[in-house]
């Protein structure tokens, strides 16, 4: 995904003149192709994140269409008042990205954990947020936040993401993305999990349980209209997110069916309310966490079985 | 009230006589900037922009009403003309103001971006981040000003936090340092007119200011950081003032 967004940010570059990228120390090589774009049009701002946050929101408050890029706990918990002041108050079309989202860099501890990006940057008035499920989806949500009048967070994996869409799919902010229908329950999948879903698909398929495969690549705003419908269709509403359980997409999704008086159940699966101390790759830490195809089924055909 | 007193010598040097704006064209691409990040001293600023023609003085009426946008601190740019960042929480409106420096870079444009800063706010570590990324991308269009009036909201500054020596600080991170009266007029025009710097370095001007200065019983009396002045204040003020009643 990493160097899809590289790609994709030196494509922008080339067609709009008001593109600027702002890295946070980073990504050292990644953006020499950008750099022969326009190497004035390109910030290594240092490790200084609140700084850079109200840097970009300065640029976008003077017309130009600036990209903040580091890891993600250093572009959003780190510096979230300038997220939320500079940025979101003055309605700044400032693009936020956070790299190696989740538990993409599981081994290197909680510091590089991120768990709670979705659910603080939701909070915020007027802020999109999306978590693109791979490079092709990446793209179009960069593409698009592009045309948007006000902040976008785009939370993006690490490296050699699997592409899931075959071909580019007609990607809108807030519009939920069917990768494969089904009847039985359905699948809400925010980020780079996906692939997880799917083979998760395939075992309850196995077991005669017909899953629809749903990227939810914006959850704020919620795409309530899919959600309406989807929840006459199914029996079982799933969510899976590598996201702490608090106020990510299944919060998103819990709150709409509360005040939406949804009746059917909902299952969420995300980190619990804790640190991780031990070390681990992302895979283990996945495992851990019970975010595994194996465990997204079992507990999927439980919960219907009582529906 | 300490607080704005201590900065409206320097808001009028700029706006009467530095920077360069249209009242009529607020927007206009070509315009300096002017971010007040010490953002609690708004009022000042409200009055100097009512001054220079960005809205009548008699809206000025609405000050603390429910529904208006004059209060503490400035509203965003899209509710009210002539605001370029709302300040409020301190350390912001400089990496701002570097931003929109770095955009007319980018740009093309040859405007100038001011901040009026205060001591207490050099506590935050955001204004030391934007003042080693303006130093090394030398961002000669960038001028601060510091309403270095030695107190902060519960003491001395040069106490709470080891301010000192102030300038010599910017000094020491890139920045063409230079210290005035911040109440002396003439100097302060004086230095202003120094920037931009010819060797590319931002300029941050330090200026030594008395909080409350103007008013004999509000003079560096830090009580007036938060205390709202009785009527028959408000009248004494005044006169000492020479305000019309």
């Amino acid at each position: 995904m990493r160097n899809a967004f590289a790609d994709e940010m030196t494509k922008l570059a080339q067609q709009d003149s008001r593109v600027v990228l702002l890295s946070g120390d980073i990504g050292n090589k990644l953006f020499d192709k950008f750099k022969a774009v326009d190497e004035r049009r390109f910030y290594n701002c240092g490790v200084a994140e609140a700084n850079m946050m109200g840097v970009a929101a300065g640029m976008a408050l003077s017309g130009l269409r600036p990209v903040v890029y580091t890891i993600t706990p250093f572009t959003t918990t780190r510096c979230f008042e300038q997220i939320r002041v500079d940025a979101c108050y003055h309605k700044a079309p400032v693009v936020i990205v956070g790299t190696g989202s989740g538990l993409s860099y599981a081994e290197l501890g909680p510091t590089h954990h991120s768990l709670e990006d979705m659910a603080i940057l939701r909070t915020l008035p007027g802020m999109r947020v999306m978590a693109p499920c791979d490079p092709a989806e990446l793209r179009l949500a960069l593409q698009a936040a592009m045309h948007e009048d006000g902040p976008v967070y785009i939370r993006i994996g690490k490296k050699g993401e699997p592409a899931i869409h075959p071909q580019a799919p007609n990607l809108k902010i807030g519009k939920a993305i069917v990768v494969r229908e089904g009847t039985d329950v359905a699948l809400l999948s925010a980020g780079t999990i996906m692939p997880e879903v799917l083979k998760a698909a395939d075992l309850l398929k196995a077991q005669g349980i017909s899953a629809e495969v749903v990227s939810f690549h914006t959850i704020k705003p919620l795409d309530v209209a899919y959600l309406a419908a989807a929840s006459k269709r199914v029996k079982l509403v799933a969510t899976i997110e590598e996201h702490g359980l608090i106020g990510g997409l299944g919060s998103a999704v819990a709150e709409w069916r509360a005040a939406a008086n949804a009746a059917t159940p909902l299952i969420c699966f995300g980190t619990p309310d804790e640190f991780m101390h031990e070390v681990g790759s992302q895979e283990y830490a996945r495992a851990k966490y019970g975010l595994t195809s194996e465990n997204i089924a079992v507990r999927v055909r439980a919960a219907l079985s009582k529906t | 009230m300490g607080s704005c007193l201590s900065c409206v010598d320097i808001l009028t040097a700029l706006y009467f006589a530095v920077l360069r704006i249209d009242p009529a064209n607020p927007r206009d691409a070509t315009r300096d900037r002017f971010i007040l990040s010490k953002g609690h001293g708004a009022p000042a600023l409200f009055q100097v922009l009512a001054k220079r023609g960005f809205y009548p003085e008699s809206m000025l009426d609405t000050y603390g009403q429910d529904g208006g946008v004059f209060a503490e601190h400035p509203p965003t740019p899209d509710h009210l003309a002539g605001i370029e960042a709302a300040t409020g929480s301190l350390g912001h409106g400089l990496p701002m103001g570097l931003g929109m420096a770095l955009a007319g870079r980018i740009q093309h444009q040859a405007y100038n971006v001011y901040a009026v800063l205060s001591d207490g706010e050099c506590n935050e570590g955001s204004v030391w981040e934007a003042a080693m990324l303006a130093a090394a991308q030398r961002v000669s269009n960038l001028c601060i000003v510091i309403d270095f009036n030695k107190w902060q909201a519960t003491g001395r500054s040069r106490e709470v936090m080891a301010l000192d020596p102030l300038a010599d600080k910017w000094r020491a991170f890139g920045w063409n340092a230079i210290e005035v009266d911040g109440h002396d007029m003439t100097a302060l025009l004086n230095v202003l007119q120094q920037h931009p710097a010819k060797d590319g370095r931002p300029t941050a001007i330090i200026a030594h200011t008395i909080k409350g200065k103007g008013v004999s019983f509000m003079e560096d009396d830090n009580n007036w950081h938060y205390r709202i002045p009785t009527a028959d204040e408000v009248i004494k003020a005044k006169q000492e003032l020479g305000v019309p009643a």
